[in-house]
C-alpha cells in the first residue's frame, strides 16, 4: 500500500492537503484561518483532478504542427473542470472575507466562538 | 420537434438573465420582474409536466450542437415536471406572502438586489432539477450556496451575519466533500454524464474491481449532500439561520433550497449509481440511523423553544430527518415515501412561516410566545393557517402528513430488514408525540383568549391573505387528492433512472 | 529634576545640532501630555491608570462568569465537548478513507486509465473542425460544455452581488454602527495615495503593460493557453496597481459603479443571448449560420471570440470591484 501511494504521489499529497485543509476549516476559532483552510481544501481537489488527465510524455492539448492525434496529447477534460472550480473557489473566498470584516467593524473580533458569545450576550 | 421541449431551456435562460437584468432596475421594477419570470416559469412548467404525462416517456434536451457526452444535456420525465411545477409555485407564493414584511425589513436601496438573489436561486433550483450531468449540477449547487446566504444577509443585521457566517462554513464544507467525491468518481469512470457513468459504474461491479474508491466516493457525496440539507448531525446553521432571516427567506430556505439538494441526492442515487447498486451499500444504515436521531432530538429541541421561529426551524430538522429514514430503508417504497414527505413538507413549512410572520406583525414585530398570546384572534386567517400547517406536521388525517406518515409506516412493514422496522415504527409513534406536544403548546398560546385587544395597527395585506388562502386550499387537496399525486411520483420514479 | 526649557528656544542651529549628536533632544514634547510632569507625578499616574485597568478587567471577568452560569448555557459545556470530540473524529475518517483509497486507485499517467476514452478522443481529434479553435481546453468549455461556463459566469457575478450587499456603505436601513466605522476608515489619511514617486514611475511604465498582455491573453484565447478567465484576471490586476498608484480621484475618472454595472449586464447578456441562439438551434438540429473561419487567425472559431471577451470583461469587472468594495466600501 505505501508503495501505491509513493507511485501515485501526486493524488497522495493532494488527498493530505485536502485533510489539512478539511481540519482546519471546520475547528480552528480563528476566521481568517478558517478561510485559509477553505483554500487549501479547495486547491488540493484541483490538484487532484488536474493530475487525473496527465499522461506520460505527452504535449499540452494546442494543436501544434497539425497533429490531431490522439496519442499526442494529454486529457483536456480536467483542466477545462479546473477552470471553472478555480473560479468558484475565488467567488466563494470573496464573500466569506467580506463577511469576516463586516463582523470585525460589528463585534471587534475574529473568533467565530467569541463572536457568538457577544451576539448571544446583545439579545438577552 | 415539438416547441414544449424547449420550455425547460428557456425557463432557466430568461431566470438568469432576469436575475442579471435586476441588478440595474431600482426596487419597485425588480419586484415585478422577479414576480413575471416566477411567474413564466410555473406556466412553462405546468405546459412541460401535461406534456410528459400525455406522452408518458422522459425526454432529452441537447445543449447545443453536440449529443452527450460530449457536450451537456438535461432530461426531464414526470418526477422532474411535478417537482419543478412545484418548486415555482411555492417560489411565487413565498415571494407574494413576504412583500410587506420585506418593504419594512429592507431597506428600499437593497431590495433589488435581494430580487437578484430570488432569481439566480430559482434558476439554479430548476437546473438541478432538470440537469443530467454531475457536473453542471455542482456548478449550481455553489449558485445557490452563495444565494441563499445572500438571501440570508440581505436583512443586514448583525445577528444575521453571524448566522450566514455558520451557514456558509458548513456549506462549503459540503461542497468541498461534493467535489472531491466527483473527482473520484470521473477517476474510476472517465464520464461525467450521469447515464454513461451509471453504466461504468455496473461494469465494474460486476468486474469487482476498484470497490473501495467507489464506496468511499458515495460516502463522500452523500455526507456532503447532507451536510448541505441540514442532517442531524449537521444541523447547527439550522436554526440561527431561519430565525433571523426575513421571513421570505426563511420560507425559500426550508422548502426549496434543503428540498433541491435532497432532490439531487436521489438523482444521484438513482441515475449515477444505480439504484440496484445503492440499495446494498452500507451508506444507507448510516443516513437511517442519522435519519432517526434527528428525528427524535429535533424534536426535543423544539419543545425547549420560547420563540416561534426557532421551535419552527428545529420542528425542520424532525421533518429532514423523516426524509432521510425514507431514503434510508433501502426499498423503493421508502424512495416514494420520502419523495411525497419533500412535497407535503415543503407546502407546509413555507405556509407556516408566512402564516408566523402574519402573526408576529400584529404583536409588535415579535415572535415570542409570551407576546403572541392571543395572536390568532388579531389575525384570524394567519392563525388558522398555522393550526392547518401543525396538523399538517404532526399527521391529523386529511392533511398530507398524514399521508406520508401511512406511507413510512408501510415502507418498514415491507422493508426487508426487521431490524429497521422495529426502529422506524417505533421512532415515528415517539416523534408523533412529541411533534403534537409542541405544536400543541404553539396553539394554545396563539389562540388564548386575552381581555385587552389594544389598538394594534393593523395594515391590510391583501397580497398575504390571498397567499395564505392559496396555501391552505394547496394543503387540503394535497391532503384530499393525495392518491393521483402518488401515482404520478411511482411512475416518475419508474422512469428515474 | 528641572528641564532648562526656557533656554531652548532660541539656541543656535549649531549648538542645537551639537545635543542631538550627543543624544539630548533639541525638540520640546509639548506635544504629549505629560511633558511637564515630574519623575514622581508620572509614576503615580502610572499606578493610577494599572488600578483603572485591573477595575474593568475585573468586570469583564465577572460578566463572563455570570454568562457561564446563564441557564441555557449550563447544559452547553457537555455538548461542546461531545462537538469537539465529534468534529475531531470527522476529520481523522475524512483523512484515513481517503489514504486508502488513493492506496486503492489507478496507476498515475497511465493512457488505459477509463479517463482516457471516447470523449477525450472525440475532443482531440475532432475539436479543431467542430469548433474552430485551436486551443482544445477552450474549444471544450467555451463551446461542448458551454453550460458549464454560463453557470460558472453567473456564480462570479452572484458572489460580487452578495459582497455589494455585505461592503456597500449608505444602502442600510438607518444610521449604524458599521457605517459609521466604515466612513471613519475612508476618512483616514492613510488610505489616500501618498504620491509615491517610485510606486508612480513604476505603475506608468508596466500599467500599459499589464493592459497589452491581458487583451492579447483574451484575444487568443483560442488560439494558444489563456482565454477570458486569465486575461479578465490580469487586466483586474492592472487596474488595482493603477487605483494604488494613482488614487481613487484619477480612477474614477474612468471608472465608477454606472461602468462596473453597465459591463457586467452588457457582458452576461450578450453571453446569454449568443448561448441561446446555440443551443436553441443545437437542440432543434437547425444548421447555425455563424461561420466557423480558418484556424489559426483571430477571427475564427464562431462565437468563441466573443465570449471570451465577455467572459474577460467581467471577470476583470468583478476582481476590481472585490478590492474596492473591500477597501473603501464604495466605488
Amino acid at each position: 500500500m505505501a508503495a501505491h501511494l509513493l507511485q501515485n504521489y501526486y493524488e497522495t499529497v493532494a488527498v493530505i492537503l485536502f485533510s489539512i485543509g478539511f481540519t482546519t476549516l471546520l475547528l480552528h476559532r480563528n476566521m481568517i484561518k478558517k478561510i485559509i483552510g477553505l483554500n487549501i481544501m479547495d486547491t488540493a481537489v484541483y490538484l487532484f483532478l488536474a493530475s487525473k488527465g496527465y499522461i506520460e510524455g505527452r504535449m499540452a492539448p494546442i494543436v501544434t504542427g497539425g497533429i490531431q492525434d490522439m496519442e499526442a496529447y494529454i486529457n483536456p477534460i480536467p483542466a477545462g473542470l479546473v477552470l471553472t472550480g478555480i473560479v468558484v473557489s475565488v467567488s466563494v473566498t470573496a464573500v466569506m472575507l467580506a463577511l469576516t470584516i463586516r463582523l470585525y467593524r460589528r463585534y471587534g473580533s475574529l473568533d467565530i466562538d467569541e463572536i457568538t458569545m457577544k451576539a448571544r450576550k446583545e439579545e438577552n | 420537434m415539438d416547441v414544449i421541449r424547449n420550455f425547460p431551456f428557456i425557463g432557466i435562460f430568461f431566470c438568469m438573465s432576469s436575475g442579471v437584468v435586476n441588478s440595474v432596475l431600482p426596487g419597485k421594477w425588480a419586484k415585478k420582474v422577479s414576480i413575471t419570470a416566477v411567474t413564466l416559469n410555473l406556466v412553462l412548467s405546468a405546459a412541460v409536466l401535461y406534456y410528459v404525462i400525455v406522452t408518458d416517456q422522459s425526454y432529452v434536451y441537447v445543449m447545443g450542437h453536440h449529443p452527450a457526452p460530449w457536450g451537456n444535456e438535461i432530461r426531464f420525465g414526470i418526477l422532474e415536471g411535478i417537482f419543478a411545477t412545484f418548486f415555482c409555485m411555492i417560489m411565487l407564493l413565498s415571494v407574494l406572502g413576504g412583500i410587506r414584511r420585506l418593504e419594512e425589513d429592507i431597506s428600499e436601496k437593497r431590495s433589488n438586489l435581494f430580487y437578484v438573489m430570488v432569481n439566480l436561486v430559482m434558476a439554479a433550483i430548476l437546473a438541478l432539477v432538470y440537469t443530467n450531468d454531475l457536473f453542471t449540477g455542482y456548478v449550481f449547487v455553489e449558485i445557490m450556496t452563495i444565494g441563499a446566504c445572500g438571501l440570508i444577509v440581505v436583512r443586514g443585521e448583525s445577528r444575521s451575519l453571524v448566522a450566514s457566517v455558520k451557514y456558509m462554513i458548513m456549506s462549503l464544507i459540503g461542497s468541498g466533500l461534493i467535489l472531491i467525491s466527483l473527482s473520484l468518481i470521473y477517476d474510476l469512470t472517465g464520464h461525467l454524464l450521469m447515464s454513461n457513468i451509471q453504466e461504468a459504474i455496473a461494469q465494474l461491479v460486476e468486474s469487482g474491481s476498484y470497490m473501495e474508491p467507489l464506496a468511499t466516493a458515495i460516502a463522500l457525496l452523500s455526507v456532503g449532500i447532507a451536510i448541505k440539507s441540514a442532517l442531524f448531525p449537521f444541523h447547527s446553521w439550522l436554526p440561527d439561520t431561519y430565525t433571523y432571516a426575513t421571513s421570505t427567506s426563511s420560507a425559500i430556505l426550508s422548502s426549496l433550497i434543503s428540498k433541491a439538494y435532497i432532490f439531487l441526492l436521489i438523482k444521484v442515487y438513482y441515475r449515477v449509481i444505480g439504484i440496484q447498486v445503492i440499495f446494498q451499500n452500507k451508506i444507507l444504515h448510516l443516513l437511517f440511523a442519522f435519519g432517526i436521531a434527528g428525528m427524535i432530538m429535533g424534536s426535543i429541541s423544539a419543545i425547549r423553544q420560547n420563540d416561534l421561529k426557532r421551535m419552527i426551524a428545529y420542528s425542520s430538522v424532525a421533518q429532514i430527518g423523516y426524509i432521510y429514514m425514507g431514503i434510508g430503508m433501502g426499498t423503493t417504497i421508502g424512495m416514494l415515501a420520502a419523495v411525497f414527505h419533500m412535497m407535503s413538507h415543503s407546502a407546509s413549512k413555507s405556509m407556516m412561516f408566512i402564516s408566523a410572520s402574519g402573526l408576529s406583525s400584529v404583536s409588535g414585530r415579535s415572535c415570542r410566545f409570551t407576546r403572541l398570546r392571543g395572536a390568532a384572534h388579531r389575525n384570524k386567517l394567519a392563525g388558522f393557517a398555522f393550526l392547518i400547517g401543525s396538523f399538517a406536521m404532526i399527521g391529523i388525517p386529511t392533511t398530507a402528513g398524514f399521508i406520508s406518515k401511512v406511507y413510512f409506516a408501510q415502507a418498514a412493514v415491507q422493508s426487508p430488514s426487521n431490524v429497521k422496522m422495529i426502529i422506524t415504527i417505533i421512532a415515528l409513534g415517539i416523534s408523533t408525540i412529541l411533534n403534537a406536544v409542541y405544536f400543541m403548546r404553539a396553539i394554545i398560546v396563539i389562540y388564548s383568549p386575552v381581555q385587552e385587544q389594544g389598538n394594534h395597527a393593523k395594515r391590510k395585506d391583501t397580497l398575504m391573505t390571498a397567499v395564505l388562502i392559496c396555501f391552505i386550499v394547496f394543503n387540503f387537496a394535497l391532503g384530499l387528492y393525495s392518491d393521483i399525486v402518488v401515482d404520478y411520483m411511482r411512475a416518475g420514479l419508474a422512469m428515474f433512472s | 529634576m528641572k528641564k532648562t526649557n526656557e533656554k531652548r528656544s532660541w539656541d543656535s542651529g549649531w549648538k542645537r545640532f551639537l545635543r542631538w549628536l550627543n543624544g539630548e533632544s533639541p525638540i520640546e514634547y509639548k506635544s504629549s501630555p505629560e511633558w511637564h510632569l515630574t519623575d514622581e507625578e508620572l509614576k503615580e499616574k502610572y499606578q493610577e491608570d494599572m488600578k483603572h485597568a485591573e477595575k474593568v478587567h475585573k468586570e469583564e471577568e465577572n460578566l463572563y462568569r455570570r454568562y457561564q452560569q446563564w441557564p441555557d448555557k449550563k447544559g452547553i459545556p457537555l455538548y461542546e465537548k461531545i462537538y469537539k470530540v465529534f468534529a475531531v473524529a470527522v476529520c481523522l475518517i475524512v483523512m484515513v478513507s481517503l489514504l486508502f483509497t488513493v492506496s486503492g486507485l489507478m496507476e498515475f499517467g497511465n493512457p488505459e486509465n477509463p479517463v482516457n476514452n471516447e470523449v477525450s478522443r472525440r475532443y482531440i481529434e475532432e475539436g479543431l473542425q467542430e469548433t474552430g479553435a485551436v486551443n482544445i481546453v477552450t474549444g471544450m468549455i467555451l463551446d461542448y460544455r458551454a453550460f458549464d461556463t454560463f453557470g460558472e459566469s453567473h456564480v462570479l457575478f452572484i458572489a460580487a452581488t452578495c459582497v455589494f450587499m455585505i461592503l456597500r456603505v449608505g444602502i442600510g436601513k438607518d444610521k449604524n454602527i458599521e457605517d459609521e466605522k466604515a466612513r471613519e476608515q475612508e476618512n483616514d489619511r492613510l488610505y489616500e495615495p501618498k504620491n509615491d514617486k517610485i510606486l508612480q514611475k513604476v505603475a506608468f511604465i508596466v500599467v500599459p503593460i499589464i493592459f497589452i498582455f491581458g487583451i492579447y491573453v483574451i484575444l487568443f484565447g483560442h488560439l494558444g493557453p489563456g482565454g477570458g478567465f486569465s486575461g479578465g484576471a490580469i487586466i483586474g490586476a492592472g487596474l488595482i496597481l493603477y487605483l494604488e498608484a494613482y488614487g481613487f480621484k484619477k480612477t474614477q475618472r474612468f471608472f465608477t459603479l454606472k461602468t462596473f454595472r453597465i459591463v457586467s449586464l452588457t457582458g452576461l447578456l450578450t453571453y446569454a443571448a449568443a448561448k441561446s441562439y446555440s443551443f436553441y438551434t443545437g437542440a432543434n438540429h437547425i444548421e447555425s449560420i455563424i461561420p466557423l473561419g480558418t484556424p489559426g487567425h483571430i477571427l475564427s472559431s464562431g462565437l468563441i471570440l466573443v465570449l471570451n471577451i465577455c467572459v474577460g470583461a467581467v471577470v476583470a469587472c468583478t476582481m476590481y470591484g472585490f478590492y474596492v468594495l473591500f477597501r473603501k466600501g464604495d466605488f
